[in-house]
């Protein structure tokens, strides 16, 4: 495995970890398609949150949060609905939730979650 | 995560209109959003303006950003907005203090590096502040000088955004930087370089042509030279500023703040006192000559020659539709440029000087040989200058060409541009004088039906204007025009009123003859 391959799955649990500390429950990881993947799937009260993980070990090619643009915003809305088809399931709320990790350096991760981006 | 304000200047025309600058961070992806009818250098503004803040140390705020230029139905145009969007941000940010850009207003585009950058049109901008109760500016080294011509304000010249950072945090304001000692480029500009070593007394063996400038300088009268290549047309058009007087400081700070905007002022100068000079060549558009542009809305030449000269050498040369786009500046002393979304004035109140050969070959008068222009092609190339032009032109003359002899001999009678800008100041004064109390200042200004009402020359004085009106020579419009340049005459000579001899002098100068 790649580091930034190792970095991307440590980002991705610890921001699984955050999320269940926020009280969410996770209902799917990693979950694709032919379209693309979505990192992980959530519910939040009555809320299903589609949420991107985004890790980077430093900001010299900018900061995680604004590696997610507009095409894979929208990208992240369609797979949504192509979820909750593929598993006979219907939301009255969808999100779409980005967290973004910055990596410390000593094995710890600077989280920032936005809410509700597409 | 904080909303900020505080003020720029945005330019219609010459008229400045306040801009309240807006900057919230919120809650989101990082973005940042420009509203409020910005342009394409504006909505770059936001790149600029991000390396500037990020190179001067600070952070870049990780949010969603929204600035808001109000009012929005203003469409907003150029860098100038950089400075103030900047701090608006980094006040939001809690970078600065989040009041301490209100009430100030910035005015300066920003480099990639943070620094400071001069931007056209700073006059009329601080004039539009001050007089919308602003009391403090900020601006860039390179238009220093221009904003301090506005006395009510105070001014803070900053080399760079992190100066004016450090004096929005409370810091001592910068210190004025060592006036630039580069000279710009000066390739824009319509300007003839100044004019200064240049004198009337060197246009030799043409008296009556010195004479005639001499009349139009002090009555703010339309010339129109016609005469072979070589007798002298341009070489007086040049001198004419010579004579005029310096401009006083109301016609001053118009006459820089169209300079101004039109960024043909060069950086660190102060006031503009001398009458411009303005000789756009022949194939310039209508949009040169009267102002306009795509987008950015520019004075043409007709403005920047505003208080001064506006030199049109090969008048019939130019494209007739162009020439005749200057009828309605000569009569109502201002352009008027409509867009859909906004109307742009520029004040033109300035004296036409119009050059042109007698025929397309140019021989004509030179003794005739050589010249194989039909009748025909000779009415048709002075034909192109039309009748309604050539009737607000109150002085033509008629230049002969001069012989070696002839230009020995006037070395004697020439006198220097300062003797004469002396009798025009003179005759300026005794027209003030008459004029104290009215909207004109000069002669040529003064409409026709207050002329027959308040300033009638002698009764004996008319006797040879009415012989030429029973004669057909002069249409009653042309006997208005015939007085006002009596006037003239008058005011140079020191008289109280035009008699017979001036008039004569005014018909003989209307009719292009010499009588």
């Amino acid at each position: 495995m790649r580091a930034k391959d190792v970095l991307g799955r440590d980002g991705e649990q610890a921001a699984v970890n955050y999320l269940e500390g926020c009280g969410y429950r996770i209902l799917d990881r990693n979950w694709r398609c032919a379209d693309g993947e979505i990192d992980i799937v959530a519910v939040d009260r009555h809320t299903l949150v589609v949420c991107e993980v985004k890790t980077r070990s430093g900001t010299r090619y900018g900061t995680p949060l604004e590696a997610v643009g507009r095409v894979k915003r929208s990208r992240l809305r369609r797979l949504a609905v192509y979820w909750l088809n593929a598993h006979g399931i219907r939301f009255e709320q969808i999100r779409v939730d980005v967290v973004g990790l910055l990596y410390e350096g000593t094995g710890g991760f600077t989280i920032e979650h936005v809410r509700g981006v597409g | 995560m904080a909303l900020a304000r505080t003020l720029s200047v945005a330019l219609v025309g010459v008229a400045g209109h306040l801009i309240e600058v807006e900057a919230d961070i919120a809650q989101g992806l990082p973005a940042t959003i420009v509203v409020g009818l910005p342009d394409t250098a504006l909505r770059e503004a936001r790149d600029r303006i991000r390396a500037a803040i990020v190179n001067s140390g600070q952070a870049w705020p990780q949010s969603k950003i929204t600035i808001g230029l109000s009012p929005a139905s203003l469409p907003k145009r150029g860098s100038g907005f950089d400075l103030a969007i900047a701090i608006a941000i980094l006040a939001a940010a809690d970078v600065l203090p989040l009041t301490s850009p209100a009430g100030i207003m910035f005015l300066a585009e920003l480099g990639l590096d943070g620094s400071l950058r001069p931007v056209p049109g700073v006059l009329p901008a601080v004039v539009a502040a001050a007089a919308g109760g602003v009391q403090t500016v900020v601006v860039a080294p390179g238009n220093a000088a221009e904003a301090e011509l506005v006395p009510s304000v105070r001014v803070i010249t900053a080399a760079s955004l992190a100066e004016v950072a450090i004096w929005l945090r409370g810091g001592p304001p910068p210190l004025p930087p060592d006036p630039p000692d580069d000279p710009p480029d000066q390739q824009d500009s319509v300007l003839a370089p100044a004019a200064r070593h240049r004198d009337l007394a060197e246009v030799l063996g043409q008296s009556e042509a010195r004479k005639a400038a001499e009349i139009c300088a002090a009555g703010g009268h339309n010339l129109s030279l016609l005469g072979p290549p070589g007798a002298g047309k341009t070489m007086l058009a040049e001198r004419l500023p010579t004579i005029l007087p310096r401009l006083d400081p109301v016609a001053a700070l118009e006459v820089t703040s169209i300079h101004s905007v039109a960024g043909s002022l060069r950086p660190g100068a102060g006031l503009l006192t001398e009458p411009p000079f303005c000789a756009p060549h022949h194939t310039a558009s209508k949009a040169a000559i009267v102002g306009g542009g795509s987008g950015i809305i520019r004075p043409g030449a007709a403005s920047l020659a505003h208080r001064g000269v506006l030199f049109l050498d090969e008048a019939p040369e130019f494209q007739r539709d162009v020439l005749d786009a200057l009828r309605q500046p000569l009569e109502a002393g201002e352009v008027v440029i409509a867009r859909s979304a906004m109307c742009a004035r520029f004040p033109a109140r300035f004296t036409l000087v119009l050059a042109a050969n007698p025929c397309p070959c140019a021989k004509a008068s030179s003794g005739g040989a050589g010249c194989g222009c039909s009748p025909a092609a000779r009415r048709r190339y002075l034909g192109r200058l039309s009748g309604p032009l050539l009737d607000r032109v109150d002085v033509k003359v008629q230049l002969q060409p001069v012989s070696r002899h002839e230009m020995l001999y006037d070395r004697k009678f020439t006198e220097t541009s300062a003797v004469v800008a002396q009798r025009v100041a003179a005759a300026r004064e005794r027209m003030a004088r008459r004029l104290a109390g009215t909207s004109w200042r000069l002669n040529a200004e003064i409409p026709g039906a207050e002329l027959r009402r308040s300033f009638p020359p002698e009764q004996a004085a008319m006797r040879p204007l009415d012989r030429a009106m029973e004669l057909g020579q002069v249409s009653a419009r042309g006997a208005d025009k015939i007085v006002r340049v009596a006037w003239s005459v008058a005011d140079l000579a020191g008289k109280p009123r035009p008699g017979p001899a001036e008039v004569e002098v005014a018909i003989g100068l209307w009719l292009g003859v010499s009588r």
